[in-house]
């Protein structure tokens, strides 16, 4: 506890050096950088405040306060490219200060038609907006719910990415030697639904999960086989590996571990009514529980979106999901739930609404993102308003608003995170 | 036999001042498919670096760099369109990219590097910004000829003079608008904009032209928000033409992975 006390401090004095030595110097250190050996140098420095909206009796008041610099290194040559970009943070919620490297790898053409990307990296894949079936990919859901930039809803993966183009169809192939998780709410400084005690909780019950560590034989492997044909551009997707959140619970040890995953679907994306359509399906083949039979490993389940977004004015953007959840062996999961667990639906339906609005030369966005779900009745809004007040400095306000009829459904749950938060970032 | 050849004089001399006539002054289709050729269709293709300076009403003044391809899959037809933005630094290493059609909307996408996220962006109002400048996206990538109305409405010692009215006038912000077209080489040197009221509310201008590789190229051009006082100005650099694009840089592909044309 000592050490880590120790590495934080030191960590927060890099921080504020760097931060100050960076901003006295950014655009001399760019020029030097770029001139001397062709390495790019950029990123920002931000500060990010935010507040529960009600009490928590499990959580900080604050739901965010913390002080940020990234760094984005990057040089390009003939043969490839080699990226480095990594995060400081000072966090006030969580007391510490830590380094978070998001990105380091090297991208290259080995063949003419062959794309390879070693190292960790950033993946998507997919046609949903802030809702993933085939994109099996990490995420930080922590990040998404207290009001970090969109860009951390997404946590980087260690893989091998090979991309192969052909007339016929385009095939990627990602390969991870081990497991890379999603952060999900473990009650650190989300308070969320605890089956296990049947209540909501937080600090006082921080979930722990069995970590999946073993390399090669915790790996992941997904593949996506992709061809546009006339501006539809069509998908077909296979992955194998684990649920991405701790969808199994060890009820001996009290811990959460992530069960084996077996994933396949389609999507498909294209024009239509003077918009864009798209609709995805997925498979998730729970291999732990193929009958469904174990109540403490989530079912198998088919997924499906179908969503349309357009211009409804200049400047003026909607559009529109439906998502759908269909739980595999729901009868065999009712009958071996224990007595006393309130039963999920066999359905689980959810809308999404996603409202653009760019003002004053596109300066200043104004956006609403919502998430209401008519089975589990209960729903998520994410307003924001960004604005850029140059080129470098940019202010941005907005809000994580949950609620719910219970405090058992999947944003229910989170009803006392509500929170609204405010970030200055100068980017350089 | 005298007068036989007297007729076929007269008649030659007829076709000869027909004809004469028909070079010194093309009809408005030719003046207007000559245009949209020379200001959007120079080569087979071509790169150009840009560098937009937008100035608004307070003359609070925003960059925005970045380089452009170009791809002709048709003279007059199809076009392909990447642009990989350089500055700032908020928008750094982004990519749209424009699949341009004739008879149907174009295809937009907008790749996001720091989500790796590929995204299809709805692209039926081509009246909108391009990148929050006073330039449209009509401006950039061109505006159907097959949109408008055209009207000779003057022919001056250097200048075609056009009228051009929309026929969706719903479809769009202005009325009509005038366009000056060089007899030499029909470029489009200015279009001032009319609104439903009739007043004057945007000047598009070209104020540099050079030749390059043979091609007469813009290399300056503004674009004067009247109504509201702002204006952007885009100074085109290091231009090049024909030199062998690949049709397969314009995928998915190369989204996410930006081509060494636009890297350097």
């Amino acid at each position: 506890m000592r050490k880590r006390g120790l590495i934080s401090t030191f960590i927060f004095i890099i921080l504020v050096s760097t931060v100050f030595a960076v901003a006295v110097n950014a655009s001399v250190l760019q020029d030097r950088l770029y001139d001397k050996y062709g390495v790019g140098l950029n990123g920002f420095i931000e500060g990010r405040q935010g507040w529960r909206l009600q009490d928590d009796p499990f959580e900080k008041n604050t739901s965010i306060s913390e002080m940020r610099m990234q760094l984005d290194l990057s040089k390009d040559d003939d043969w490839g490219v080699i990226k480095l970009k990594g995060d400081l943070v000072g966090d006030q919620v969580e007391e510490k200060a830590y380094a978070e490297l998001r990105e380091l790898n090297l991208a290259f053409s080995p063949l003419d038609f062959m794309d390879a990307k070693i190292g960790r990296q950033t993946l998507t894949w997919g046609t949903g907006d802030l809702l993933f079936i085939n994109d099996l990919f990490p995420k930080d859901w922590k990040s998404f719910f207290i009001g970090r930039d969109d860009e951390y809803l997404k946590a980087p993966s260690d893989a091998i990415k090979t991309s192969l183009f052909f007339d016929l169809f385009n095939i990627d192939i990602v390969y991870s030697p081990l497991f890379n998780a999603s952060q999900y709410v473990d009650g650190t400084r989300l308070s969320y639904w605890n089956s296990m005690l049947g209540r909501t909780a937080g600090r006082d019950f921080i979930l722990d999960d069995i970590e999946r560590n073993s390399y090669f034989r915790d790996d992941e492997y997904a593949m996506r086989l992709s061809k546009n044909i006339g501006g539809i551009e069509l998908g077909f997707y296979g992955y194998n590996g684990f649920w991405k959140t701790p969808e199994g619970l060890d009820a001996k040890e009290s811990k959460l571990w992530y069960p084996e995953l077996l994933a396949y679907g389609a999507s498909a994306r294209g024009a239509l009514w003077g918009g864009i359509g798209n609709l995805e399906v997925g498979f998730y083949d729970s291999r732990d529980d193929r009958d469904g039979g174990d109540p403490l490993v989530r079912n198998s389940e088919i997924r499906t979106l179908a969503g349309f977004e357009r211009e409804l004015a200049h400047d003026f953007t909607g559009g529109f999901q439906y998502y759908l959840e269909w739980m595999q062996e729901y009868d065999t999961y009712k009958s071996t739930l224990p007595a006393g667990t309130a039963a999920k639906d066999e359905y689980r339906h959810v809308l999404t609404l996603r409202l653009t609005r760019l003002l004053m030369n596109q300066n200043l966005r104004l956006s609403l993102f919502t998430y209401y779900s008519p089975s589990d009745q209960d729903g998520y809004f994410r307003p924001k308003v960004h604005y850029k007040i140059t080129d470098q400095w940019a202010i941005e306000t907005g809000a994580n608003i949950f609620f719910g009829k219970d405090y058992n459904t999947f944003f229910g749950q989170f009803q006392y995170n509500t929170n609204a938060y405010a970030g200055i970032r100068w980017s350089f | 036999m005298k007068r036989s050849a007297m007729l076929v004089i007269g008649l030659l001399s007829v076709f000869l001042t027909v004809s004469l006539q028909a070079a010194e002054a093309p009809t408005v289709d030719e003046i207007i498919d000559r245009a949209n050729l020379a200001a959007y269709y120079a080569g087979d293709d071509g790169r150009a670096e840009v560098m937009m300076t937008i100035t608004d009403a307070q003359g609070r003044t925003r960059k925005r760099d970045f380089v452009i391809l170009r791809h002709d899959v048709a003279d007059g037809g199809q076009q392909k369109f990447y642009v990989y933005f350089k500055k700032p630094s908020d928008v750094r290493k982004m990519v749209f990219m424009v699949h341009k059609y004739i008879d149907q909307d174009d295809d937009r996408w907008l790749y996001l590097p720091a989500l790796d996220l590929v995204k299809r962006i709805a692209a039926s109002d081509k009246r909108t910004s391009f990148v929050g400048s006073h330039f449209l996206y009509e401006d950039v990538s061109g505006r159907s000829v097959k949109e408008d109305i055209h009207e000779l409405v003057e022919t001056t010692a250097d200048y075609y003079v056009l009228k051009n009215t929309p026929k969706d006038p719903a479809g769009v912000e202005f009325s009509y608008y005038t366009a000056w077209v060089d007899k030499q080489n029909f470029m489009l040197v200015k279009a001032e904009y009319h609104d439903k009221d009739g007043r004057k509310y945007r000047e598009v201008e070209s104020l540099e032209i050079k030749n390059v590789q043979g091609f007469p190229t813009v290399v300056k051009a503004r674009v004067l928000d009247l109504a509201s006082g702002g204006e952007t100005v885009s100074v085109f650099k290091n231009i090049k033409y024909n030199i062998g694009l690949k049709d397969q840089i314009f995928t998915e592909r190369y989204l996410r992975r930006p081509p060494r044309e636009v890297r350097k």
